[in-house]
């Protein structure tokens, strides 16, 4: 079992999100970093889309009652273990009544914690995502609070005494490419903006704003303005759709966006550079650039490819160390 | 909003339903569009182009469901208490369309309403069409808490908040039933294509409203 001994901002379990189920107004919500979740979860040789805690910073501490093999990856909050650094993108062996705590941001904002053999808990309409308007899902519908216990599957015990880093570590470059480029696809509004303002979209940089969180980052820069005033009845908007506000301000949705939306959709941002997006901090700049459906879906693609090696390889070295249950 | 395209988005939802393939992550109707949300990397294990795929096999579908019955669509009944302790703009909304408080709960009760989608909360659907002389645009400034089963108007379209929310519908009563229940093998009360209409209960009803003996929860 792991504790929740300190609790954190905005911490919850996640999985790779809870889909069909759309069509009743139930928001899929899931991981913000789903290559990040991901990655947690081939460190420690789980399934990819087992869930995992999310963090965002100030992350909850967290107390081991019995040893466990973890994993962090995507923000990287200087994690320490009894008090020992440890790196991200590695997997650790936290022995028993150890304590791990997040002490300050050196990069990203979300960060994923994994565990191998995940988490007991009570799945909703087939998912472990926290769904906080609906307040189910995961643990209670919510963030994790002070006290709070998650049972652990794997019921094994390893016999360490001092927290051990395993020596091998994911390279996730391929995940994080694009720096300050965001590719998106076209929107079906995006004609809606005047000649100067779709211009502006794809050349000006934005600025992510400090009101953002896993309903939507909100982005300041250059208003952006309609050719002529016009009505949009709701429609269905996902992870990564970028809507005009009426007052000329983009947002991008996403992790907890509703089902549908009425605002315009200038652009999509797509799969492959969602984690990128994800891991901006507030004040960070970005710009867009659009590219085609077919190198959205080769550079998906791609992506996917990369988690399934890193997943072999990743068994393979628990196995060649006696780690896999 | 129109019945005739809101139908044609309805069929073809049921259909894509009926012949489910495990690559549509989610069907998600709205008034006048359906969105398919497809899993890329599965598709792309057997064809070139999920997009390309996707769309052919649509064109298909879309001649196929044209002239598909539709399933029979599910009737149900609605208390609501039209109390102006629940309905905070019910006298303000009779008094813009000059009319008494009596003929607004008359107009929005004597008609049946289409569910034309589901979207804004989990359970929330957007019913309409309302009688022109109740319908009222959203409120100018939102409220911050719209308490669950509040009966509201906005525009042309009615509806009910499933969950505490925010919210800027015109708000002129409030339901006893549990629109949305995590709990329920089918969460929500409401599903798209439903045909809903409401009936006027008192005070006293409301309070003393058993959920357990409710008869029009549909299966």
């Amino acid at each position: 079992m792991i504790e929740v001994v300190k609790a954190g901002m905005a911490d919850s379990v996640q999985d790779a999100g809870r889909f069909g189920y759309q069509h009743l107004g139930i928001n899929p919500t899931g991981a913000m970093d789903l290559n990040a979740m991901r990655i947690a979860n081939a460190l420690v040789g789980n399934q990819l889309n087992q869930a995992v805690v999310e963090l965002i910073f100030p992350a909850s501490s967290f107390c081991f009652h019995r040893s466990a093999l973890i994993a962090l990856s995507g923000a990287d909050f200087s994690a320490k273990l009894n008090r020992k650094s440890i790196p991200i993108n590695q997997p650790v062996l936290a022995p028993a009544k150890s304590e791990l705590k997040f002490s300050r941001i050196l990069n990203g904002s979300v960060g994923y914690l994994a565990v191998q053999g995940g988490f007991e808990l009570i799945p909703w309409l087939n998912s472990y995502s926290t769904n906080l308007k609906a307040t189910t899902g995961g643990v209670e519908g919510r963030y994790l609070k002070k006290g709070d216990k998650l049972e652990l599957r794997n019921k094994g015990v390893i016999k360490i005494e001092q927290p051990q880093v395993l020596p091998w570590r994911a390279d996730v470059s391929d995940f994080y490419s694009s720096t300050n480029t965001i590719r998106c696809l076209k929107g079906n509004e995006f004609d809606w903006l005047t000649k100067k303002s779709q211009s502006d979209f794809q050349k000006k940089e934005f600025v992510i704003n400090v009101q953002s969180d896993r309903m939507g980052y909100r982005l300041k820069g250059i208003a952006l303005g309609q050719n002529k005033k016009r009505e949009l009845l709701s429609t269905a908007v996902t992870f990564g759709t970028i809507q005009l506000l009426p007052n000329g301000e983009l947002i991008i949705l996403m992790a907890d966006h509703q089902t549908t939306g009425g605002y315009p959709r200038i652009g999509h941002v797509i799969t492959a550079d969602r984690s990128v997006l994800v891991q901006y901090r507030p004040n960070e700049k970005l710009s867009f650039q659009f590219v085609s459906l077919e190198e959205a879906e080769a550079l998906a693609i791609a992506q996917s490819k990369s988690r399934a090696q890193l997943q072999v390889s990743c068994r393979l070295k628990l196995r060649e160390l006696n780690q896999l249950p | 909003m129109d019945v005739a395209i809101n139908d044609r988005v309805f069929r073809l939802f049921q259909y894509l339903q009926r012949h489910h393939k495990p690559f549509w992550k989610d069907l998600i109707p709205t008034c006048c569009t359906l969105t398919i949300v497809y899993d890329v990397v599965s598709i792309r294990n057997y064809h070139p182009s999920a997009f390309e795929w996707v769309s052919n096999e649509l064109e298909h579908i879309l001649h196929e469901c044209e002239g598909s019955e539709p399933l029979p669509v599910r009737k149900l009944r609605i208390p609501v208490c039209y109390d102006p302790a629940f309905g905070f703009d019910l006298k303000p909304l009779a008094k813009t369309n000059k009319l008494s408080v009596d003929q607004v709960i008359e107009l929005h009760s004597q008609q049946s309403y289409r569910v034309y989608m589901l979207g804004f909360l989990p359970g929330f659907a957007y019913m309409g069409i309302v009688n022109h002389k109740i319908a009222t645009p959203r409120l100018s400034t939102p409220r911050r808490h719209v308490p669950a089963g509040s009966v509201g108007i906005a525009g042309n379209q009615t509806g009910i908040y499933p969950l505490n929310s925010p919210g800027g519908w015109n708000i002129i009563g409030r339901t006893p039933v549990k629109l949305f229940d995590p709990e329920c093998e089918s969460p929500t009360l409401l599903r798209p294509g439903d045909d809903v209409s409401f009936f006027p209960i008192s005070k006293e009803e409301y309070d003393s409203f058993d959920p357990e003996k409710i008869s029009n929860r549909p299966s």
